[in-house]
């Protein structure tokens, strides 16, 4: 082998590192050297920063706010409450859910840690020494803390402004409590299968209220410039585009004066996608000071007040034959949103995508309603990589599968198989609406089954259940089994929308003359690696390597426009994009080469880097040739250059899936679980690069790990609100974290143009059942149908206690 | 996240750090490590006006032998409590308890004065001072004094230290060579106080409880000796039916806090099986 | 209040400022030295991401006022790597293995790495573990951390064959 070797076809295609390829990461250069720009590293001349007020009741009326003496602190330039944002209609705002909320407190506040004031001085010290000086007169109201009783006869009224207003955005409201009803499937079907049920089981299963936690809390840079009267607006934005477009609404400024830069961000998990008052504040600071404003929220408000995720009490049922064969699935969902409805769903869906939670199994009819009801807590809802409820449906579904299996002696695993979707029956048209894009759950399963060595670990389970009841020994040993399938790729136009844009994705590629490439999309990595995945997908389509492809997100004046990243949707509706917009360059590449070539242009093909002449492979021109050309040499009729933009309605969602499975070993004496083995296989279709693959599923993982064996944010009787700090927020170290066993299966979708579905939120869908599932299995042979979730050591011990153990 | 503000001052001997904390009042409060002090001035639950930071007085810190007993300077880190040789051999159940202590990094900042002064129920060395029956030396605008760890704590946040006094060392006793210990620490995670823990020092002769000492943290508000557990167990071969009388009466003197670790009821429980285990790993680790 | 003043040395420079007793370290590295690659993540001390090395020891920054600091020797992110520009063996690990994500962590975590690796030259993998217990990542898991220390420490321990090599 020397120079003048030609490199072999897989030379060529390493060389390209695209798709498939263990890339490694464009970011990491930045990152490891401690030159990452996140919204905090930002400093401009004469920059102000804000601080908030915030309530120390859950309930309360507002008497007054003295903010004199804070104003009187040198150093502070204005101290804004609702009054000053209420002239520019901006003391409240909409929310993506159809409601509106409080930008500032304004007449009353409704959950603890509500934004009351908004601080602005010349130095965060003196920001924060002046927010304790500003007085705050409470009276204080009845505080509604469980969502059970929120529909009561005699629960308190939150939601003054909605006196009323007996519809809201989805329909008609129940009670001055109640947000909406949203209900789907076919309810007479579903009962008539209930009535005639031979087995059935019905059980409340409650997925606690939990707050995702990026390492980055939420920020903003805001800076308004009155000569020309344009705005910049740096922040912690998932969906940079949708923040740019809601400013121009809500601020009156056009919207192409407006512009939006989200810069590195330390992490989302849907926390980061919706408009917080802090964004608010901070751009009206800048408009009334003339000056730069920074907004750095602390870790306490981010647990306490910007956002949460699930809160969901379902009550579920499965009606089933004896032989185990599922006839029907009816769910009544209680959602506790808070105050106010601010969940960042797709505008149609309340409850997000939860009737996806006939899972993975051929249920022929089912039934689901869901009442979201106000109470005193914080808004949100939809964050922490739950692809928009189906997380909260997934836990449903896995934990009612599971209490069935027991409920029919049978083995979770089997019940599984003996229920799935099969093969065949894809695309598949389940009961509550959706069709399903590819799958093979079987193939799936067994590989699951087989590589744990699942049959000899229930008979090593068996052993020591006896060994147990003996008085042998004082360990358990759980099994859980989790096969998901989620839904993600939000979505196609015809019913997925934010504030009525549709959920289309972008991309636009330039190729420069000597054959490097820049490209960007409408979505926004927080920790994802598009740098480096998008520039694979564009090397295999296109021919360039991904290290001459320059791939930027982010800036809403370049990026062409799109929905953001969360919901698992970069890959479905962003990755369907670039495969499109690289087509578009390729088929305008074949003409060039063609030209070049002199030859017709169907008579060249596409070989890894090249067009070759059909039957003469010696002759090509390579993709850096053809660019330079389409600077100089276009054939005639042909534009200069070589570009192009896709925007990307999807025809559908995508449909990961997996086969998790869980063994843990819990100490009856103290209830402290120990996680001995997790395997997670995932399908997520066409793999882009497998490395960060693995790495998203870790952590996934670890981020279940903490749902279920300990994460709460909690309320107390009168509404304080508890766990919100670093203290007591479960977040496991290096050392509690399980060692995660990954593998996969590759069904592609049928209707993607790379077959790719995306992967990121498939392992807290999966993990968190796995986990819980492997508890309450723990104790299913004690006579266990169901412990609630966190499984945290005094909840597990509490439990055994209960069950004589 | 911000403090509020306040005077610093860094003494270069102890006689200067207590001639400043007489002069700048009660509200001034001495800093060793701040891995306690700071966070809660950052959470403006502490706002002391004047901090007299501790740490350039060299003859606070170190470990050294004053006869039977081990003296450590009150500013020695908890990571140079689990770097001490002497220490590992002398007492090797300070080592095993420090290394339970937070993460590695509040290790390398925190001290042992500032673990036992503060009276925070939730600190693991005070309930081992008390079973190691150790003293603090104390010194203050009166003079020096020492203060026995069983007589120090008074409630959460309450000590025997009056105004403008400093821990200044730690005397401890050597346990006998061939004793058993442990200190056995049930928590959530790394870097959680104690969920409940019990610290065990015993010493076996022919096969009986020859002595033993038992402390429990973080099941009250303040430590707590179990006086009466560790004299049903003296005398005793450590057989199971002694050992649940003993772990009974540890149980009863406990009144843990409710809260996310868990409820009261669930935390006394906990403190029994900490206990339970700290005695048979100690006995494993006796030598008859 | 008036204004102190401070120097220490920085990732091998003298360095000053004026800042307030109650002025963070962290702050003082942000702010008034603009070396921005040390992160802030809790106001409780818990996450680590502030993590620098101080007089040989891994502490937190948030935990510290500059005053502290007075005369220490500091080392933060933005020395790690080595005088001519190439990359520390951490920042190379991190790299190979995926270690991180977001990157928000990411320099809390290496500057932890090294001094843990300058103490413990092969850990195992429950040290390393342990070791990095003060420093939450809600990315990565964990796992590939470990690998990109692993792999550090492999590279560290080898200095010779590097040397072959070349």
């Amino acid at each position: 082998m020397n120079e003048m070797t030609p490199p072999t076809a897989a030379e060529r295609t390493e060389k390209l590192q695209g798709m498939g390829c263990r890339r490694k990461r464009v970011e990491d250069v930045r990152f490891t050297q401690g030159r990452g720009n996140y919204v905090d590293d930002l400093k401009l001349p004469g920059m102000l920063y804000g601080d908030f007020v915030r309530s120390s009741y859950a309930h309360a009326r507002i008497k007054s706010i003295d903010t004199s003496k804070a104003k009187a602190v040198p150093g502070v330039v204005a101290v804004l409450t609702a009054a000053d944002l209420a002239p520019l209609k901006l003391h409240w705002m909409p929310t993506l859910a159809g409601d509106v909320q409080m930008v500032l407190a304004d007449g009353k506040v409704l959950f603890q840690n509500q934004e009351i004031a908004f601080v602005v001085a010349n130095d965060r010290y003196v920001a924060a020494d002046a927010a304790e000086l500003v007085e705050v007169e409470y009276e204080e109201l009845a505080p509604l803390v469980d969502a059970f009783r929120a529909m009561d006869a005699d629960a308190p009224v939150l939601r003054e402004d909605l006196a009323g207003k007996t519809t809201g955005a989805h329909g008609a409201r129940k009670h001055h409590n109640h947000i909406f009803e949203w209900a789907v499937g076919d309810r007479e079907a579903t009962d008539l299968a209930f009535r005639n049920a031979e087995v059935s089981i019905k059980e409340l299963i409650s997925y606690q209220r939990v707050h995702p936690a990026p390492l980055e809390t939420c920020q903003c840079v805001a800076s308004f410039d009155k000569i020309k009267g344009e705005l910049t607006l740096w922040g912690t934005f998932q969906a940079p585009h949708v923040v740019r477009t809601v400013a121009a609404i809500l601020s009156g400024i056009p919207e192409h004066k407006i512009h939006v830069i989200a810069p590195d961000i330390g992490g989302g998990f849907g926390t980061k996608v919706g408009v917080y008052p802090g964004y608010v504040c901070s751009v009206v600071a800048s408009i009334v000071t003339g000056k730069p404003v920074k907004w750095v929220e602390d870790r306490i408000e981010n647990l306490s007040a910007t956002s949460f995720a699930r809160d969901y009490h379902m009550t579920t049922e499965i009606a089933a034959t004896k032989a185990g064969k599922v006839t029907g699935l009816r769910v009544h969902v209680l959602a506790d949103h808070g105050a106010f409805d601010a969940c960042a769903d797709p505008s149609k869906w309340p409850a997000g995508f939860f009737n996806i939670v006939t899972g993975s199994y051929d249920f022929p009819t089912a039934h689901c309603v869901v009442d979201g009801v106000y109470t005193n807590k914080a808004p949100g809802g939809v964050a922490y990589r739950c692809s928009f409820r189906v997380t909260e449906a997934a836990y449903c579904i896995e934990r009612g599968m599971d209490i069935l299996a027991q409920k029919l002696g049978m083995d979770p695993a089997e019940l599984r198989l003996k229920n799935f979707i099969r093969r065949e029956q894809f695309p598949y048209q389940s009961a509550l609406g959706w069709e399903y894009d590819s799958g093979d759950y079987a193939t799936a399963m067994r590989q699951a089954l087989e590589k744990t060595g699942y049959a000899a670990l229930r008979a090593e389970q068996r052993t020591q259940q006896d060994a147990f009841k003996r008085g042998e020994t004082r360990e358990l040993m759980g099994i859980g089994v989790a096969f998901f399938t989620e839904i993600v790729g939000a979505g196609p136009s015809k019913n997925c929308d934010i504030l009525g844009i549709a959920m289309f994705d972008s991309c636009e590629i330039r190729i420069h003359p000597t054959g490097a490439a820049i490209t960007r999309m409408g979505t926004k990595s927080q920790g994802q690696g598009h740098e480096t995945t998008y520039a694979q997908i564009i090397a295999t389509e296109i021919g360039i390597p991904a290290d001459d492809i320059m791939v930027e997100e982010g800036n809403t004046d370049t990026a062409p426009y799109g929905l953001g990243t969360y919901g698992s949707r970069s890959t479905p509706v962003a990755g369907a994009a670039i495969a499109t917009a690289a087509r578009k360059i390729k088929a305008k590449a074949q003409m060039i080469a063609a030209y070049l070539l002199e030859v017709h242009h169907d008579d060249v093909e596409f070989d890894i880097d090249r067009f070759r002449v059909k039957g003469l492979p010696e002759k090509f021109k390579t993709m850096k040739e053809i660019a330079w050309a389409a600077y100089n040499a276009v054939p005639p009729g042909l534009e200069p250059g070589l570009e192009a933009v896709s925007y990307y309605d999807p025809p559908n969602m995508t449909y990961p899936f997996g086969a998790y499975i869980c063994v843990m070993d819990i100490d009856a004496d103290t209830g402290v679980a120990k996680t001995r083995k997790f395997y997670a296989l995932d399908d997520c279709g066409t793999r882009i690069n497998p490395l960060i693959i693995e790495g998203q599923v870790h952590g996934g993982l670890t981020e279940a790990f903490g749902i279920a064996m300990g994460q709460e944010i909690t309320y107390d009787e009168i509404g304080n609100v508890k766990g919100a700090s670093f203290m007591d927020y479960f977040l496991p170290t290096a050392v509690e974290t399980p060692h995660w066993e990954t593998d996969f299966t590759v069904t592609p979708s049928p209707h993607h143009p790379i077959g790719a579905k995306g992967v990121g939120e498939s392992p807290n869908v999966g993990g968190v059942p796995a986990f819980s599932n492997a508890v309450n299995d723990a104790f299913a042979f004690l006579g266990n149908t169901h412990i609630q979730m966190p499984h945290d050591a005094w909840r597990v011990w509490t439990a055994a206690q209960k069950l004589g153990a | 996240m911000i403090p509020g503000t306040f005077a610093y001052h860094r003494p270069a001997s102890v006689a200067e750090a207590v001639a400043l904390l007489a002069s700048l009042g009660e509200d001034a409060r001495p800093l060793a490590g701040g891995h306690s002090l700071i966070p809660m001035m950052k959470l403006r639950l502490a706002a002391p006006s004047a901090l007299v930071d501790l740490g350039a007085i060299a003859e606070l810190r170190g470990v050294r032998r004053e006869g039977a007993d081990v003296v450590i300077g009150a500013t020695t880190t908890t990571a140079g409590l689990i770097a001490s040789a002497e220490l590992a051999a002398a007492l090797p159940i300070l080592r095993e308890t420090a290394l339970v202590i937070a993460d590695p990094q509040v290790r390398a900042r925190g001290t042992i004065g500032g673990n036992v002064a503060n009276g925070d129920p939730g600190n693991d060395l005070p309930a081992l001072m008390q079973c190691l029956g150790a003293f603090y030396r104390v010194v203050g605008p009166a003079g020096s004094r020492e203060i026995a760890a069983r007589d120090f704590y008074q409630g959460a946040y309450f000590t025997a230290l009056q105004a403008g006094e400093v821990v200044t060392a730690i005397r401890i006793p050597v346990p006998p060579v061939g004793h058993g210990w442990a200190y056995e620490k049930l928590k959530r995670k790394i870097g959680d106080y104690a969920t409940a823990a019990a610290a065990v020092v015993l010493v076996l002769a022919g096969g009986r409880v020859a002595s033993v000492a038992i402390g429990l943290t973080n099941v009250g508000d303040t430590p707590l000796v179990a006086d009466a557990a560790a004299k049903i167990l003296t005398g005793s071969t450590l057989d199971a039916a002694t050992v649940d009388r003993a772990v009974a009466a540890a149980e009863a003197i406990t009144a843990p806090a409710s809260d996310g670790r868990g409820p009261a009821a669930y935390r006394t429980k906990m403190a029994g099986v900490m206990l339970r285990r700290a005695l048979a790993r100690a006995a494993t680790r006796a030598t008859h | 209040m008036a204004k102190t003043h401070v120097t220490m040395t920085v990732n091998g420079q003298t360095v000053e400022g004026l800042v307030e007793s109650r002025t963070l370290l962290v702050h003082f590295l942000r702010e008034t030295l603009s070396l921005t690659g040390t992160h802030i993540g809790c106001e409780t001390s818990h996450c680590g991401a502030c993590t620098v090395d101080l007089d040989g020891q891994s502490v937190k920054s948030c935990t510290m006022f500059a005053v502290q600091a007075e005369g220490a020797n500091l080392l933060t992110i933005e020395g790690i790597a080595h005088p001519d520009g190439t990359l520390h063996a951490l920042q190379e690990g991190f790299r190979e293995m995926h270690g991180l994500q977001c990157g928000f962590c990411t320099p809390g975590m290496i500057v932890r790495a090294y001094r843990l690796l300058q103490e413990n030259p092969n850990p195992t993998e429950a040290e390393i573990r342990m070791g990095i217990s003060g420093n939450i990542c809600r990315c990565t898991g964990y796992q590939n951390i470990v690998a990109a220390i692993q792999f550090a420490a492999a590279r560290l321990n080898a200095p010779a064959l590097q040397e072959q090599a070349a």
